[in-house]
């Protein structure tokens, strides 16, 4: 059994922690770590026997997350303190968004980049604001830098000169030639405001840019810890009021993500054992596959299932833009890559 | 993986997978006096970058835990290498426990000098040295500062000589064990001393750091008195986990840098060196 298999059973039963023989938990370690999941383990772990030298261990990986949600706040801080003049509305989305507003999800989560939201027609005050401020691109590319004005749903990462942190600056969740189109000024106008000038998306807009994030853009690659945001966002929420279900339905229906949302319920109740109503449940054609792209790591922390892992690769490319234009696009990068090679 | 071998060096446990028998059998040979490991804090994988590579001039690619983006593969028989800077990788980025300083240690009568310095310096030479008269080796790559007791833990994994500190180490230590010479690594010649029994018995016991040397091979031999403000910025250089402890971090190495005398050394050889460490010592 891989080590992933062993790790999401741990993250959805606790208590099978203490029945662990002693010789797996290197396994279910290195997969934690591949999988930026250690931190939210040590988390669910927290009061529950393990042996001396894992209790050390996830000690550690508990460190290591309040010091991850402590740079992630500042850096926020430090953005929210440049933007805070142009009067424009800053929604935090992501791990920062989760440690921001409290939540379970942001409990023991690892967070690298910067994720925010601003309206599209504010984008060239952000940016100018950025730069002048001590932001550079991170990608001097001609070419990336075109693609990414024009194609994407976020500026080019720019790079902190002294914090070296990374932030990206979003203008809706995905890129706009994306087969489905989720609602940005839905996602502004129902934020919550933090108090400090900044402020979350709602929970149900939440949940759905985390199913958005997860099975509409990219491989899947890191997909689990995505899954497990899925999850304690749903325990939370759906623990707090009996409306937030139907509530979660009519949200994904406006930005054109039922599918997306129902199948990433359907996969975190059948991997973390989520609490999620009846009509929520039961594994439909094709999940399958992404339960086994979602578990292909072994206990060396290796990823596994390469064919998988292809195939998915191919459908990310596939699901961002339309055929004619990903084949301009591949075929621009692989001139790129062959171009240096020959002069 | 198919091949594995576990051990702990100091506080911190390792398991080394390996997709090739050798590596595994010299790590054993090498570390066969150091405890197990029963869960190891850290995974090293030693594989071919692609499949062909572990049969058609195969090349071992660093990987773990932690890894950097960009590291070239190694030929197989740098194997060891390999695993060298794949265990050093693991605690350079992953270990929490305690403020990593990149220097080497010996001790005696439970307290301790910390050298450190830029590679070249003659860190791992001058422990080595020290080692053989009398002292304690407590490790030539980290020393583990615990934020809780501001004392120093050892970590005496096998000792990497290069180049000329082969011959140099191997004349003094002429009864040492060392691994296969290792010619052509992106370092040079390597040589693997294994620690001294000694080393390895007491790697549990902390010492209490008593003076901290800024050492310099290869000037005239001089002594120079190091603030605690000079310190403390080159100690900032010098470990890998400094902004990750966040504040503890600023609070351990503060008191170090403030509490511990610094002193820096300029020496010509590895016996005037000596005599300059023995010095300072008889001084405090």
């Amino acid at each position: 059994m891989g080590g992933a298999v062993t790790l999401a059973a741990l993250l959805a039963a606790p208590a099978k922690a203490d029945a662990l023989p002693q010789e797996k938990w290197a396994g279910v370690i290195a997969a934690a770590r591949a999988e930026q999941l250690l931190g939210a383990l040590a988390c669910r772990l927290s009061g529950i026997a393990v042996p001396e030298r894992v209790g050390a261990i996830l000690h550690d990986a508990r460190d290591m997350a309040a010091e991850s949600r402590r740079a992630a706040l500042w850096e926020a801080e430090m953005a929210r303190r440049v933007l805070a003049p142009l009067a424009v509305p800053v929604v935090l989305l992501k791990g920062t968004a989760f440690v921001a507003g409290g939540l379970a999800a942001g409990q023991g989560r690892m967070i690298g980049d910067l994720d925010v939201l601003v309206p599209r027609a504010a984008l060239d005050d952000v940016e100018r604001a950025l730069l002048a401020t001590g932001w550079e691109w991170a990608k001097p590319d001609a070419y990336d830098d075109v693609y990414y004005r024009r194609w994407m749903h976020e500026l080019p990462p720019l790079l902190h000169r002294d914090r070296d942190r990374l932030i990206d600056v979003h203008h809706t969740i995905l890129p706009p030639t994306a087969r489905i189109t989720p609602d940005a000024d839905a996602l502004l106008a129902g934020a919550r405001p933090l108090g400090n000038g900044l402020s979350i998306p709602a929970p149900e807009d939440m949940v759905v840019h985390a199913a958005i994030h997860l099975l509409a853009d990219g491989d899947l690659a890191g997909g689990l810890r995505n899954l497990w945001d899925i999850d304690r966002l749903l325990f939370e929420f759906g623990e707090e009021d009996g409306a937030f279900w139907s509530r979660l339905r009519a949200r994904a229906a406006l930005h054109q993500a039922v599918g997306v949302v129902a199948r990433a319920v359907r996969l975190s109740h059948a991997l973390f054992a989520t609490a999620v109503p009846d009509d929520w449940r039961g594994l439909r054609a094709g999940d399958a596959w992404f339960r086994r792209r979602l578990l292909a790591r072994d206990e060396w922390g290796r990823e596994t299932r390469a064919a998988t892992r292809a195939a998915f690769y191919i459908r990310s490319h596939w699901m961002r833009m339309p055929p004619p234009l990903l084949a301009r696009h591949l075929a621009i990068k692989a001139w790129k890559r062959v171009a240096p090679a020959r002069s | 993986m198919k091949h594995q071998f576990a051990m702990r060096v100091g506080p911190v446990g390792f398991r080394i997978g390996s997709a090739w028998r050798a590596p595994v059998e010299q790590l054993a040979a090498l570390y066969a006096g150091y405890p197990g490991a029963d869960v190891p804090d850290f995974t090293v994988r030693l594989g071919p970058p692609s499949p062909w590579r572990r049969w058609l001039r195969p090349a071992v690619a660093l990987a773990g835990d932690f890894t950097l983006p960009d590291t070239a593969p190694l030929p197989l028989a740098h194997a060891l290498l390999a695993a060298e800077m794949g265990m050093n990788l693991q605690v350079a980025l992953g270990h929490r426990r305690h403020l990593l300083l990149h220097a080497a240690a010996v001790e005696r009568g439970g307290r301790a000098i910390v050298m450190t310095g830029e590679s070249g310096a003659g860190k791992s030479t001058l422990a080595t040295l020290l080692g053989a008269r009398g002292w304690r080796f407590m490790g030539d790559e980290f020393v583990l500062l615990d934020p809780a007791t501001g004392m120093i833990h050892a970590f005496p994994r096998l000792v990497s000589l290069k180049n000329r500190a082969i011959d140099a180490v191997a004349a003094a230590l002429p009864d040492a064990r060392f691994g296969p010479l290792l010619t052509g690594t992106p370092k040079g010649d390597i040589r693997h001393l294994v620690p001294d029994a000694r080393a390895v018995a007491a790697m549990d016991d902390p010492a209490m750091p008593a003076l901290l040397l800024f050492p310099r091979f290869g000037a005239d031999a001089a002594v120079r008195p190091v603030a605690a403000g000079e310190a403390f910025v080159r100690l900032t250089q010098a470990s890998t986990n400094y902004v990750a402890l966040g504040e503890r971090g600023f609070d351990t190495l503060t008191r170090f840098a403030r509490d511990v005398p610094k002193v820096a050394v300029d020496y010509p050889d590895g016996e005037a060196a000596i005599a300059q460490v023995e010095a300072l010592w008889a001084a405090l």
